[in-house]
């Protein structure tokens, strides 16, 4: 073959290109979509309930992802300090699945009943005032701040499409489940549960 | 996976090597000698010409090189579909393998202490100082560094225990966690600002700080009734309750009167985390030993 051929038939070029860059998508990502080990839930998985789904949309919001991932590696020296690492049943439900990349904070995949939630609204409140070195932002605003409980049953309705196991029934009595909370209570919720399906020992 | 995912995986994997490797050789010129040449392509853009020359050699054969470390690694290792590799490598066996190196290295230190009676325990400085490092990985963050704790986290280096602080206790706290619950105005939900305010005082005058004597005094009678099932006729509380003594100057939740007010307004509800999932028989062992320590000089 000639390369001339290549390089002076743009179109073809690009073909072959698409052709190239698409061949790690298909084999490495497209599979996931449909094979039983990334798709089927863990034993014992949830959905999030109405609170604890608002207070993942909290978390989003206040970028908490960008500083702590939700993913912890089969490495020891992770497993020593977070739990048992992270499997792709635990996040079947998660849409967007918030693994992040960078760890600013520590990893919050376990974080769920690790601390009392007395200790998550105090630090949430001020960080410093539990521990000291921290350089978390504190989020003062979150204790004053109702829920907007008007969105609640559309979110659930959308992850209802997507294949998270809502019923109907969950779907109605959500608005009135959030109404009027604090969005500390649902963050604290929503980290509470975090990670809580698998646990074992060190 | 199911063969049609695995067959899918294995073609395009295979497919894209060879394709490469076929693309290198079918566009390989035919000069194949490292000698350069004066022969142009042919072409001039503003004057500017390109010597039609091949690729250096090493230059192609780390090419080849590259699909041949491709091929080698995917025989060996887990790549294509559902072929295990010939090495058998999983990172579920290799973190296995990991913590059971760590096991064989760390297990025998902690286990060398995990029969120690505690108050020995907490005499010996090599145990106290690994349960120094444990206490700072896994308690400090609540109680802090020091043991002192914080509003709502118990000092540790007092005497003062809700639960109890012999060893026993402590081992039993560690390993199962607490959950410590004071209802709202206690046993007598429908109690009134006054007699609010009359308990406060009453509370308070079992360390002589009563701000209003007669208070105080009217407050004997709702005490009786709200806070006397836990916290004892005398004030001095119950540990198998984890109802706190009333009568010391250790205050979980601050001790003035408007602290005191919102203790009985809203109640107190506080959880101690239980470790007994998280860390391993003995580390816990030695982790009492170490907070017993601290309040057993």
């Amino acid at each position: 073959m000639k390369h001339e051929i290549v390089e002076k038939n743009l179109g073809l070029m690009s073909v072959l290109i698409l052709l190239v860059i698409s061949g790690g998508f298909l084999a490495e990502i497209v599979p996931l979509f449909f094979i039983e080990e990334t798709n089927e839930p863990v034993a014992g998985l949830e959905p999030l309930d109405p609170l604890e789904l608002e207070g993942r949309d909290i978390y989003i919001r206040e970028g908490c992802h960008v500083c702590h991932t939700q993913m912890i590696r089969p490495f020891r020296a992770e497993t020593e300090r977070y739990g048992h690492y992270s499997v792709a049943g635990e996040f079947v439900y998660d849409r967007p699945f918030l693994w992040g990349s960078k760890r600013t904070g520590p990893d919050l995949a376990r974080v769920g009943g690790r601390y009392s939630d007395s200790w998550q609204r105090m630090h949430l409140y001020d960080p410093r005032s539990v521990v000291p070195e921290s350089n978390m932002p504190a989020f003062p605003w979150l204790f004053e701040d109702r829920v907007d409980h008007t969105k609640t049953a559309g979110k659930l309705e959308t992850l209802q499409t997507l294949g998270v196991p809502y019923t109907d029934e969950q779907i109605e009595g959500a608005a009135e489940e959030v109404r009027g909370e604090f969005e500390i209570d649902a963050l604290v919720a929503y980290l509470q549960q975090l990670g809580t399906v698998i646990s074992d020992k060190r | 996976m199911s063969t049609f995912w695995s067959i899918w995986i294995s073609v395009i994997v295979l497919g894209t090597i060879f394709g490469c490797w076929w693309l290198l050789f079918a566009t390989r010129k035919s000069q194949t000698t490292d000698t350069e040449t004066e022969k142009t392509m042919g072409h001039s853009f503003d004057g500017i010409e390109e010597y039609d020359n091949p690729l250096p050699k090493w230059w192609f054969y780390l090419f080849v090189a590259t699909c041949i470390f491709g091929l080698v690694y995917l025989a060996l290792y887990p790549g294509l579909g559902n072929w295990q590799g010939l090495l058998g490598w999983t990172q579920e066996k290799q973190w296995e393998q990991e913590v059971q190196q760590a096991e064989a290295r760390y297990g025998e230190i902690y286990a060398q202490y995990g029969s120690t009676p505690i108050p020995e325990l907490s005499q010996n400085g090599d145990a106290m100082e690994m349960g120094q490092r444990l206490f700072a990985n896994n308690c400090s963050v609540c109680h802090g560094s020091a043991g002192r704790g914080s509003v709502g986290f118990p000092n540790l280096t007092d005497d003062a225990w809700l639960y109890g602080g012999d060893p026993d206790t402590i081992l039993e706290t560690l390993h199962n966690g607490r959950q410590g619950n004071m209802p709202a105005k206690g046993t007598m939900p429908n109690m009134t600002a006054d007699q609010v305010d009359q308990v406060v005082n009453y509370v308070l005058s079992f360390s002589n700080r009563a701000q209003d004597e007669q208070a105080a005094e009217a407050g004997a009678e709702v005490y009786a009734q709200a806070c006397v099932a836990c916290h004892g006729a005398d004030g001095t509380g119950n540990q198998a309750l984890g109802a706190p003594n009333l009568t010391d100057d250790s205050w979980l939740y601050g001790s003035t009167y408007e602290w005191i007010e919102e203790t009985v307004l809203y109640g107190r509800q506080n959880v101690m985390p239980a470790q007994g999932d998280r860390l391993s028989d003995d580390q816990i062992h030695i982790l009492a030993g170490y907070v017993y320590s601290l309040s057993n000089d």
